[in-house]
């Protein structure tokens, strides 16, 4: 059964349809692509399935579960956490809190345990604390650890971002134009720690612009353009899919077709 | 072989230079001890501002949120504190905790509807709980005798035996108050903690990584709560009288002299500005009329050159040192 199921979501706003009935699987273990032109409705597609708003209609299925209009605390509980497109660190923290504040999910322990510390507390500090440093470590920022959050140059801080997010350990991830900004040997970095993440068995959901990025690390690609999906297929089938072609070149009639 | 030496050196300096202010502490106590009775009620103002700008730096500091409003809390355990002993005689310390809770149970009810709000709506909802609660300190006669204020408040004690002279009370205040800031910093490194801080980073990445946002702020209002509550019994206690003015706008204000400039969303921040705010005019006294000129001015000169408080300032010599360190 599949990871994530999108049925039939439509998200409107007043007379806009930012997304019109999309419906795509993503199977565990898998990384999808999501693409299309500026204003497709990509970043609503996100926001729905992460539970920033509630669709106008359809559903959304994680893991089995409906999580259909949940709050997006408890759909990040369920194993499902996101990044955005702009960055959205902990500014005053340090590099390696960042990370630790992502393991909130997989943790436990509120103003009792805080002040008593128990012993599995202190265990679980400690485990946070290597966990930090470990997944630093896998982005390649082991360095910086001490270094306050907005120190660090762009492209890093967009690394730092997946890295807090892998601190979830996620069932499925969803990146949001991670290379945005990025410049090529960035992107080629980002590249590399995707494509690692997903082969430890992490699900990722990636939006991205950069057709070269898109293209060597996807296996499966969902096409949007005006809010509609018009294509879906491998990488190879996506570029020979001539509505793709034209949604990329112009020619919006074929996709009103 | 620079890194190896910094690292046998940094745990050793890390635990030096959190004793550091405890220190500091006792040592600005230990002189107001042997000075006169005056100095030790500025300085006993000092440490009871100390506990509340601690809490208030929960919600402000770590958690991020604005409130004008923490001096209705101050209010219900100042008064709380007052009748509670005054009239019906109970132990101060059982009074302090009966009024903590009642400030704490009072902080959900209001904190559940006003938490929705963020900034500046935040900042407004809270300064009129601050406003109707010092409305009700002057109206409601019956309870709170009104301006003419509470007076007759037994002095801090326990179990019959009171702390009879301000000196002994002193002593007792900086003992609550390092307690206070042990608690805090307690809570702020661990996971709860952590949570609060993301809320003050970034709303949208908190709750991409599960944290419950509403509910984290909601206990932050309430923990600030029972602080504040408990520096408004502690105030009745130390001077034996309150009446509404104590728990007006100026303690808001003065509260935030504190946290800014002692630094906010430090450990030790609240505690250097309480001193700092608390002592800076009774020391410029000398200066006659210009005192309060001379005292602002130094605010200013402060925040000119510590734009994030004193507290921040340490990190800065931290960093000096580890330069200097590196470059050895």
């Amino acid at each position: 059964m599949a990871l994530l199921s999108v049925r039939e979501e439509t998200m409107r706003f007043g007379g806009l349809f930012a997304n019109q009935s999309i419906s795509f699987d993503v199977e565990e273990g898998e990384l999808l692509a999501v693409i299309g032109p500026n204003g497709a409705g990509k970043t609503t597609l996100f926001n729905v399935i992460s539970g920033f708003f509630p669709p106008t209609s359809g559903s959304i299925q994680f893991d089995g579960k409906d999580i259909t209009g949940a709050p997006s605390h408890q759909v990040a509980s369920a194993g499902l956490v996101r990044t955005y497109q702009l960055v959205q660190l902990f500014k005053h923290l340090t590099v390696a809190e960042n990370v630790e504040i992502g393991s909130h999910r997989v943790t436990r322990g509120g103003v009792f345990s805080a002040l008593f510390r128990p012993e599995w507390m202190r265990k679980q500090e400690k485990n946070v604390c290597e966990g930090a440093r470990e997944l630093l470590r896998f982005v390649g920022l082991e360095h910086q650890a001490d270094l306050q959050a907005d120190k660090l140059p762009y492209g890093r801080q967009r690394l730092l971002e997946v890295a807090r997010a892998l601190a979830a350990k996620p069932r499925l991830l969803l990146l949001d134009e991670p290379a945005a900004g990025l410049n090529t040997q960035e992107t080629e970095a980002l590249a590399d720690v995707i494509t690692r993440i997903q082969r430890g068995g992490t699900t990722v959901i990636l939006i991205e612009h950069d057709m070269s990025l898109v293209m060597k690390i996807a296996q499966r690609i969902v096409v949007l353009d005006f809010g509609k999906k018009i294509a879906e297929g491998t990488p190879d089938e996506i570029k020979a899919h001539p509505d793709v072609i034209a949604a990329y070149l112009g020619g919006t009639e074929t996709v009103d077709a | 072989m620079t890194s190896h030496a910094t690292i046998s050196i940094e745990p050793a300096g890390i635990r030096w230079q959190a004793m550091l202010p405890v220190v500091a502490v006792v040592v600005v106590a230990g002189f107001g001890l042997l000075s006169s009775d005056y100095v030790v009620t500025v300085l006993g103002f000092a440490f009871i501002y100390t506990i509340f700008c601690t809490g208030l730096n929960f919600f402000m500091g770590y958690t991020g949120q604005a409130s004008f409003g923490q001096s209705a809390f101050a209010a219900i355990g100042g008064y709380g504190s007052a009748i509670l002993c005054a009239d019906y005689g109970w132990e101060p310390l059982l009074a302090l905790f009966a009024t903590m809770a009642l400030s704490g149970v009072a902080a959900v009810i209001v904190g559940f509807p006003t938490l929705r709000l963020r900034g500046h709506y935040l900042a407004m909802a809270t300064f009129a709980l601050g406003l109707i609660v010092y409305e009700v300190t002057i109206e409601w006669t019956g309870l709170t005798q009104g301006y003419m204020g509470y007076s007759g408040i037994p002095p801090l004690g326990i179990a019959g035996y009171e702390l009879v002279t301000v000196k002994q009370q002193l002593v007792a205040l900086v003992v609550l108050a390092l307690f206070g800031v042990a608690v805090a910093a307690r809570l702020r490194q661990s996971r709860f903690g952590r949570a609060l801080a993301s809320i003050a980073g970034s709303e949208s990445a908190a709750l991409a990584l599960g944290v419950d946002i509403a509910r984290y702020k909601l206990v932050a209002f309430v923990i600030a709560a029972l602080y504040a509550s408990a520096a408004g019994s502690l105030f009745a206690h130390f001077i034996g009288f309150i009446s509404p003015e104590v728990f007006g706008v100026t303690m808001v204000v003065q509260s935030f002299a504190m946290l800014y400039l002692g630094g906010i969303g430090t450990m030790w921040g609240p505690t250097i500005g309480a001193i700092i705010v608390s002592v800076l005019p009774e020391a410029l006294r000398g200066l006659k009329e210009m005192q309060d000129i001379g005292y602002t001015a130094i605010l200013i000169f402060i925040l000119i050159f510590a734009p994030r408080g004193l507290a921040g300032l340490s990190a800065l010599f931290g960093r000096v040192r580890g330069r200097v360190k590196e470059a050895a």
